[in-house]
């Protein structure tokens, strides 16, 4: 594929991951802040998500196996896992985050169940769009492109 | 730009009177960041050193207590941080494990030697009650998260000024008295001259209209400014 067309396809992937509401604007402030001195930075906070998530959505799920359900201790790693979240765009994850924090909120641990399993699934979702994401852009950067960035008001 | 301006009026200072400036190096300003979320500090880090910051970044408050020389286990006289690069500004999380970023705020400001230093709380949280609560603490902005470039810009911006203009404050008085100062506003509450209220003109909407209908309604200009007024009513 020439450079142009993989171009193009990224432009076009990525516009359809805010079509999807998989990313928000938060996602284009992240790639603000990447530059020829900082060329992997998305990459890089992308990753540190994805290894902070499944830690807590480790711990969330033996929280939620507990006899006795500490949802003081859901609620804040529920928070973090939103927070964190929210800070790269995965607007998705972030979503499935507050119905969360709702259910803990009353206390309903079947709630709560299906709530982890969404957000399981969200971020398992969008992992495999950023994957995708970064081959794109890795194989413009190998042809010695430079990675387009898209515009708000798209 | 402005800063500009700052460096080479610094520079000509340091000729002049051989004004010991305690941010040494450079006109940079130098931050600390405090967010228990590595997320989260690997972004502030980023935004801060692309709007030409220095930064250290811990994740407590604890931490940030042991970098200022605050900690009560390591008793310090000294007002610089052990490692002596002063700090010109604290931006903090607000929830966090342990110690607050309100409960951090509360410290420095009860400290003699940096309650100076302007603090910046975030949160994800907009909620009326606490971001009144950090104002009234003696807070100088509050950010809803996540934090965007132009959050950061704007506080940068006005903190870089405020430091130059105490800066000149103190040229002025260092140069009537021939003596080396550090940086200290002693009781100088003269902050008519300071930069308008970000919080009027803050491009997040919610955070800055609720402070508004909190407090009396705030115009651009600088003595009506909300925080201005809360630090002067709330000061020693």
């Amino acid at each position: 594929m020439e450079l142009v067309q993989i171009q193009r396809r990224l432009v076009d992937y990525t516009k359809s991951l805010f079509m999807e509401g998989f990313l928000d604007a938060q996602f284009l402030q992240l790639q603000q802040l990447q530059d020829d001195s900082n060329p992997y930075f998305v990459f890089e906070v992308v990753s540190l998500f994805f290894e902070d998530s499944e830690k807590l959505l480790n711990e969330l799920t033996i929280a939620l196996d507990q006899p006795n359900v500490d949802f003081k201790k859901i609620d804040s790693h529920v928070h973090q896992l939103k927070g964190s979240s929210s800070s790269i765009g995965a607007q998705r994850v972030k979503n499935a985050c507050i119905a969360f924090r709702n259910y803990c909120d009353v206390q309903n641990i079947e709630g709560c169940l299906t709530c982890l399993q969404q957000v399981k699934q969200e971020c398992y979702l969008v992992k495999n769009k950023f994957e995708t994401l970064f081959r794109l852009e890795q194989q413009i950067m190998a042809s010695g492109g430079s990675v387009p960035t898209i515009e708000l008001g798209f | 730009m402005a800063r500009n301006g700052g460096v080479a009026w610094m520079r000509t200072t340091e000729k002049i009177d051989g004004y010991d400036l305690s941010t040494s190096d450079t006109e940079e300003v130098h931050v600390l960041a405090v967010d228990d979320s590595l997320v989260d500090r690997k972004v502030i880090e980023r935004l801060l050193r692309i709007s030409s910051c220095k930064v250290t970044a811990v994740d407590s408050g604890r931490r940030a207590l042991q970098y200022l020389g605050l900690d009560e286990e390591i008793q310090k006289k000294e007002t610089n941080g052990f490692d002596g690069l002063k700090v010109d500004l604290i931006i903090t999380d607000y929830c966090m494990p342990g110690m607050t970023g309100y409960e951090l705020l509360k410290k420095v400001k009860e400290s003699s030697a940096f309650r100076e230093i302007p603090v910046v709380i975030m949160s994800s949280e907009n909620v009326i009650a606490r971001i009144d609560r950090c104002l009234e603490e003696g807070a100088e902005d509050f950010i809803v998260k996540p934090v965007k470039l132009s959050d950061v810009k704007r506080i940068i911006d006005y903190t870089t000024t405020e430091l130059r203009e105490g800066e000149q404050r103190e040229g002025t008085r260092a140069k009537r008295r021939g003596i080396n100062k550090r940086k200290q506003r002693e009781g100088d509450d003269d902050l008519s001259s300071s930069p308008p209220s970000t919080l009027s003109s803050s491009t997040s909407s919610s955070p800055s209209s609720s402070i508004q209908s909190a407090t009396a309604p705030s115009s651009p200009s600088t003595l009506d400014s909300p925080t201005r007024r809360l630090k002067m009513t709330s000061s020693e």
